[in-house]
């Protein structure tokens, strides 16, 4: 690995966390866990169309992992691994396939990611009844995979050239 | 942007639409509020009876919640994100509030079917 990708990669990560930071400062007006902007799936679907599929589920697990464990509570790591994982596996199929735009694949990206979360959530709390909140869910999913995907074709156009 | 993009989003926004349409078609005033710790019944109360109850753990995590004129409130939990608290009263069938970190879902239910807690009480 060259020392520019090194440098590049922990550039990202620092970029990551910061959103991520950014985010828990943002308190959300909604009451149904697991609703948010995914600021930082902003470097993820960068890294996915800049870098490689490899390296931005590298970043994004590194992502989770510090974040987990600095400005969130631990326990939920789970959910954020199961969201993360579901989410950056669709983005890798979709974009493959070359159906959609980044705004596409950023949508699935955000849907898969909250149907990931609420997996674990109802075999969390046992609970099947919590599938009630899936038509929420995919609402922030696409209203937030939207926005991310806009800002991720704008940035990528202007960074493609250095990544 | 492509047009498939817009065929998406169109395409999930009208199955939320449809579901939602379905949710407030079915939707019936409960009578019974059941609390779940960790998916095993904890108890249920009737909707009819005005009353301040505080779910406690072995583990010191707890959970109160109100029940006032037929609607649950959460008013107040051990948990860091308080998302169960911000969330609206609940008083329809199926409707829920979950405590993640506690692991607690309170969710309304008919009461026809589950006469075996309240004889219970």
């Amino acid at each position: 690995m060259s020392s520019k990708k090194i440098a590049l990669y922990g550039l990202l990560i620092a970029l990551a966390f910061i959103f991520s930071y950014i985010e828990s400062l943002i308190p959300m007006p909604f009451a149904i866990p697991g609703i948010k902007l995914g600021l930082a799936n902003l470097v993820t679907i960068i890294a996915l169309y800049g870098i490689g599929v490899k390296e931005s589920l590298v970043l994004s697990m590194v992502r989770i992992l510090l974040v987990g464990f600095t400005f969130r509570d631990p326990s939920t790591l789970l959910f954020s691994f199961a969201g993360g994982i579901l989410s950056w596996l669709s983005m890798t199929v979709t974009m493959k396939l070359k159906l959609f735009s980044m705004v596409g694949v950023s949508i699935i990206g955000g849907i898969t990611h909250n149907i990931g979360q609420i997996i674990v959530a109802i075999l969390y709390v046992n609970n099947p009844s919590l599938i009630y909140y899936l038509p929420f869910l995919l609402t922030a999913g696409v209203v937030s995979g939207a926005l991310i995907g806009l800002l991720g074709a704008l940035t990528i156009k202007r960074i493609k050239k250095i990544l | 942007m492509k047009k498939n993009d817009l065929y998406l989003i169109g395409g999930i926004l009208l199955l939320v639409a449809v579901s939602f349409i379905f949710i407030q078609l079915y939707k019936s005033e409960g009578s019974k509020v059941l609390v779940t710790i960790d998916g095993k019944e904890y108890k249920t109360f009737s909707l009819n009876d005005d009353t301040v109850f505080t779910i406690s753990q072995d583990d010191g995590k707890w959970n109160t919640f109100e029940i006032k004129d037929g609607y649950v409130k959460m008013i107040g939990a051990s948990c860091p994100d308080k998302i169960c608290v911000k969330h609206k009263k609940i008083h329809y069938d199926n409707e829920t509030i979950t405590c993640l970190p506690n692991r607690v879902v309170l969710r309304i239910i008919d009461g026809e079917d589950n006469d075996i807690d309240a004889i219970a009480d």
